[in-house]
């Protein structure tokens, strides 16, 4: 049985210039122990599908379909039952660590509350805890860092923050969402070998959101692709990386292996007027009369009238 | 902290010294002659020109602007404010007399303020846009726009007059003390609910608030601790500018409810023309403004750890 299995997921946002569909029929699966990646240009929903899964959408936001956590559907739980699933079972982490850390809580507070919101322990023991997890995810001197606030921290470091606390309870899910968009290049790394290394120890599914392919195919099991709100290509790391069947995968590929221009051809289409037939025909080169009437299916892991898998 | 704490202090001095120099001035330009008025304010008829040049002669008013100015400076860095042209006791004594009830007053509208706008605030902003919401910012409209004498009047009117439920004027006890404060702490209350309101909303869409969320901590330790912690940077700000502006308001309520503070005092002090009284109250006033804000120069520090150890870019 998969761990996390998403069926049909649809978000949508009304506002003023329209209905915004986020999420479009949006399924895949995680098994334990795996870890998926979700990639696709800005705009295509994969934060939301992510904040989806936590329960913590805007308040504009419409949600339907089925969220599976170990069979149990999360749209269907009671508020409580899934606030205590959060950072319990489920935990997340995002893009700009710093904005993500409370200014006028000391950061040590910030990780011990994590501890003790799930375990009910004392003060000293979530404390104790808490210094033991900073020291976990690499922050040098912990019993000294736990009473510093967030300014003092760099980016890299409120990230390892961020992990300590999202690992205060061993989830059985974490969900990483751009955890390196906003840092340099050298602490990106550290922080992909971080993470690397503790979801491997913890034996701990991940859903990584990211752009760079490269972290990607080092990191995960499997992927998804999303365009304009819809999954357009998902399956094996190894085998869609190697051997991509959609045409906008291969164009990001392309674009990521920096032979061609740095970024597919022209832009995400505005969610809320959607081209007819494939979404992704006023980009493709590949388009004939068929794409521009007619949405194709879902066939062996490919969304594509033209292109299909053997 | 010391560091900062210094540099509020040299800078409050300085602001202390402008005041000083300001209210002189503009004391010496108004128009209105102190002797005339007080000589015909201790008799019926007219004061003869006679009277009125010894009268300024005795209290030095024929010397220079500069000269007076001067004068004046020198004795304040004594502590010294002078006498009162129209009871012959000191400034500071009579400020000292009055000053517990407008403090009393004050204090009391201030606390008021704080316990209703705080919690209606934040309750407005969690149920934004809900009937109660709409109820709240409808009543604090009302608040803000209400001019204090005329809230005094109407109060006095209902509770005092027609339902006899509170004296109308005077002081010394609790009672006395309802219509005064509920008339003073309304517009206060209204500002202060509306900030904390407005202060909550934006806090609540902070992406620290989304990580305490996803911690699975309960929403009533995210608003109470994680948002309103927050949110009291700005609102703390607020309450002192507003507690020096209470004391200054306090003017016109004192004067409708004869409420016998230093509001009352000054307004007998102004018609009377009583220089050394103006000057000093004035000062003296200007003194709270200066003391409020750097006590919140201080909370502030205290609330926010970027001010408290010494990062202040
Ligand atoms: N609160 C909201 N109201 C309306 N539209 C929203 C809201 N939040 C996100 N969206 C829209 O949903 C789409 C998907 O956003 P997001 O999931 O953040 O994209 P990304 O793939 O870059 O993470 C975007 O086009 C965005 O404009
Ligand atoms: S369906 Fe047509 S337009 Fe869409 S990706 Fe395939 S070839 Fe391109
Ligand atoms: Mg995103």
């Amino acid at each position: 049985m998969s761990l996390l299995d998403i069926v049909n997921l649809n978000i949508s946002f009304a506002t003023r210039a329209g209905v915004v569909q986020a999420s479009d029929e949006v399924s895949f699966k995680i098994r334990k122990g795996e870890a998926l990646c979700l990639i696709g240009e800005s705009g295509c929903g994969k934060s939301i599908v992510a904040l989806g899964i936590m329960r913590l959408l805007p308040g504009n936001a419409r949600i339907s379909g089925k969220i599976f956590f170990n069979g149990r559907d999360l749209l269907s739980l009671h508020k409580k039952a899934m606030r205590k699933m959060r950072g319990r079972d489920i935990a997340m982490i995002f893009e700009q660590p710093a904005g993500c850390l409370n200014p006028v809580l000391s950061v040590g507070n910030q990780i011990a509350e994590a501890v003790k919101i799930h375990e009910n322990c004392s003060g000293k023991i979530s404390r104790q805890r808490a210094v033991d997890l900073m020291a976990l995810v690499g922050i040098p001197c912990p019993c000294k860092r736990y009473s510093q606030y967030p300014y003092e921290f760099s980016g890299g470091m409120a990230q390892r923050v961020m992990i300590a606390m999202a690992l205060a309870s061993h989830p059985s899910l974490l969900i990483a969402d751009e955890p390196t968009t906003s840092l340099d290049v050298t602490i990106q790394a550290q922080i992909i070998e971080l993470l690397k290394n503790l979801v491997s120890q913890f034996n701990t599914s991940l859903l990584l959101i990211t752009h760079d392919l490269g972290v990607a195919a080092q990191m995960c099991d499997s992927v998804v692709v999303m365009y304009a709100g819809g999954i357009i290509e998902k399956g094996r790391m190894s085998d869609v990386f190697k051997n991509p069947g959609h045409p906008y995968t291969q164009a990001l590929l392309k674009a990521a292996s920096g032979k061609e221009p740095a970024s597919v051809k022209g832009s995400v289409p505005e969610l809320t007027r959607l081209p007819d037939g494939c979404r992704f025909h006023p980009r493709c080169e590949l388009s004939q009369d068929i794409c521009r009437k007619i949405m194709p299916q879902m066939k062996k892991g490919v969304k594509c009238h033209i292109q299909k898998k053997t | 902290m010391v560091k900062f704490i210094a540099g509020r202090l040299a800078l409050a001095v300085l602001i202390m010294l402008g005041s000083a120099i300001l209210s002189f001035s503009i004391l010496t330009l108004a128009p209105g002659n102190a002797a005339e008025a007080i000589l015909s304010a201790e008799r019926a008829d007219d004061p003869q020109l006679a009277e009125v040049e010894s009268f300024m002669e005795r209290h030095g008013l024929n010397n220079s602007r500069l000269i007076r100015l001067s004068q004046w400076l020198h004795m304040l860095s004594k502590g010294n404010f002078g006498i009162s042209l129209r009871t012959g006791e000191p400034v500071a004594e009579e400020f000292r007399a009055r000053f517990p009830a407008t403090f009393e007053l004050a204090a009391s509208s201030m606390a008021l303020a704080i316990i209703i706008a705080l919690p209606f605030g934040v309750i407005s902003a969690v149920k934004q846009n809900s009937i109660l919401d709409n109820v709240i910012r409808f009543v604090a409209l009302w608040g803000v726009s209400m001019p204090n004498f005329w809230l005094g009047l109407l109060l006095i009117l209902c509770f005092g007059v027609i339902l006899g439920w509170f004296p109308t004027y005077g002081s010394g006890s609790i009672v006395h003390l309802i219509l005064p404060t509920i008339t003073l702490g309304t517009s206060m209350t209204a500002i202060l609910m509306r900030l904390q309101r407005a202060s909550m909303l934006e806090v609540l869409n902070e992406n620290y608030i989304r990580t305490a969320r996803a911690k699975g901590l309960h929403e009533v330790l995210v608003i109470g601790k994680h948002a309103f912690k927050n949110t009291l940077i700005p609102v703390v700000t607020i309450i002192g500018m507003q507690f020096a502006h209470l004391l200054s308001g306090v003017v016109i309520v004192e004067q409708v409810f004869a409420w016998p503070g230093i509001g009352h005092f000054l307004v007998d002090s102004i018609n009377a023309r009583d220089y050394p009284v103006i000057q000093g109250f004035v000062l003296i006033i200007a003194f709270f403004f200066v003391l409020s804000n750097l006590i919140v120069d201080i909370l502030y520090a205290f609330l926010d750890p970027r001010i408290r150890y010494g990062r202040t870019q």
